[in-house]
């Protein structure tokens, strides 16, 4: 029985969001942190920057805020690759996907227009992560779990964005 | 004890390390590695999504409140604002949509194999990461501190006890699951 739970292809999503909101609760007694992922790009892409451009780039008053350095949220999502490259071993999920099936069915194999979108996409959810102060973890899971007003709004604006986009493009 | 803990940089770095992989596992887990699965739950297709996040907040939604009940925890609620939360939330849900990962998932999902995840997403967020550090200080003086709402809860800005805001959530979206549940969604 132990076995089959460790090799299943998928967990219940409510086990799933019960694990989730324990690994909050031990977080925040442990590391006083609340689970999020957006700042983590913003520290690479200062440390990038840094590397690239020297340490002007620590000037600017954003990497100030969030300095370009590795920090417990970094490690985090550090953790998460690692997290779910185990998951997708151990469940014999690990393969090459180049585009989604359902991207695919829409718009075609092309594997340049797949990743163009992509790439498009990830910068909006940087930039919007960031202009908003968190994202689907940070406002999301760990903001509304506090009952704090603006990550409330914030997932109301994640979804209406997101479920309008939706509509119009698939 | 905890307060050592915390001020420990290395260990909280491991500590940081370790919760992601637990997040990461049951992430991938939960299949939210997956495109399909993220992009249908925005067109109410498949609800795997929504019941993620929502047991995950009700989980920690008591925790939260039981541990800092007893002292063991403390509330971090973000700041907001009507030019920061609202105009920022649309801009990622756009994104998220386009990319059909958000900034946890695209890192499981890249991890696992997605390649447009690894290639597309999580280049794109580095360069988006960029361009708003960039903006930054004009953003700052113009949009994002308008119609601020501050760094409240909802129980403080209605004045009411949380746990009676956290019974009527509890009923609601465990409704909402059962619900769910008998329309076979």
């Amino acid at each position: 029985m132990h076995m089959d739970f460790i090799t299943a292809q998928t967990w219940s999503p409510y086990v799933v969001g019960f694990i989730i909101g324990l690994l909050n609760c031990i977080a925040i007694v442990v590391s006083d942190k609340f689970i999020g992922c957006s700042t983590a790009f913003s520290r690479s892409s200062g440390m990038l920057e840094k590397l690239i451009r020297g340490n002007t780039a620590s000037e600017k008053p954003y990497y100030k805020k969030f300095a370009p350095e590795i920090d417990w949220e970094w490690m985090l999502v550090a953790g998460v690759a690692v997290g779910a490259f185990m998951s997708a071993w151990l469940s014999g999920s690990l393969h090459a996907v180049w585009v989604p099936d359902l991207w695919a069915k829409t718009f075609g194999g092309n594997i340049s227009l797949r990743f163009a979108a992509a790439f498009i996409g990830g910068i909006l959810v940087a930039f919007g992560a960031r202009w908003a102060g968190g994202c689907t973890s940070g406002h999301g899971i760990s903001g509304t779990m506090q009952l704090a007003a603006s990550s409330w709004v914030a997932a109301l604006c994640f979804f209406a964005g997101g479920i309008a986009t939706a509509m119009i493009l698939y | 004890m905890m307060i050592k803990i915390q001020t420990n940089k290395r260990v909280q770095l491991a500590i940081g390390f370790a919760i992601g992989i637990g997040f990461g596992f049951v992430l991938q887990r939960g299949g939210v590695t997956n495109f399909d699965v993220i992009v249908n739950q925005l067109l109410f297709k498949n609800f795997t999504v929504v019941k993620i996040m929502l047991s995950a907040m009700l989980t920690g939604m008591v925790g939260v409140y039981l541990l800092r009940q007893y002292g063991l925890a403390q509330l971090h609620p973000k700041p907001g604002s009507i030019g920061s939360t609202v105009v920022g939330g649309l801009i990622f849900g756009v994104g998220f949509a386009l990319l059909g990962y958000c900034p946890g998932t695209v890192v499981a999902a890249a991890a696992c194999g997605k390649m447009d995840a690894l290639f597309g997403g999580m280049l794109g967020m580095l360069v988006g990461a960029g361009l708003f550090a960039a903006w930054y200080p004009r953003l700052e003086k113009s949009i994002l501190n308008k119609g601020p709402f501050g760094e409240r809860t909802l129980p403080e800005i209605f004045n009411i006890c949380p746990w009676r805001v956290i019974i009527v959530i509890e009923a609601l979206v465990l409704g909402l699951f059962f619900w769910l549940e008998r329309r076979g969604l």
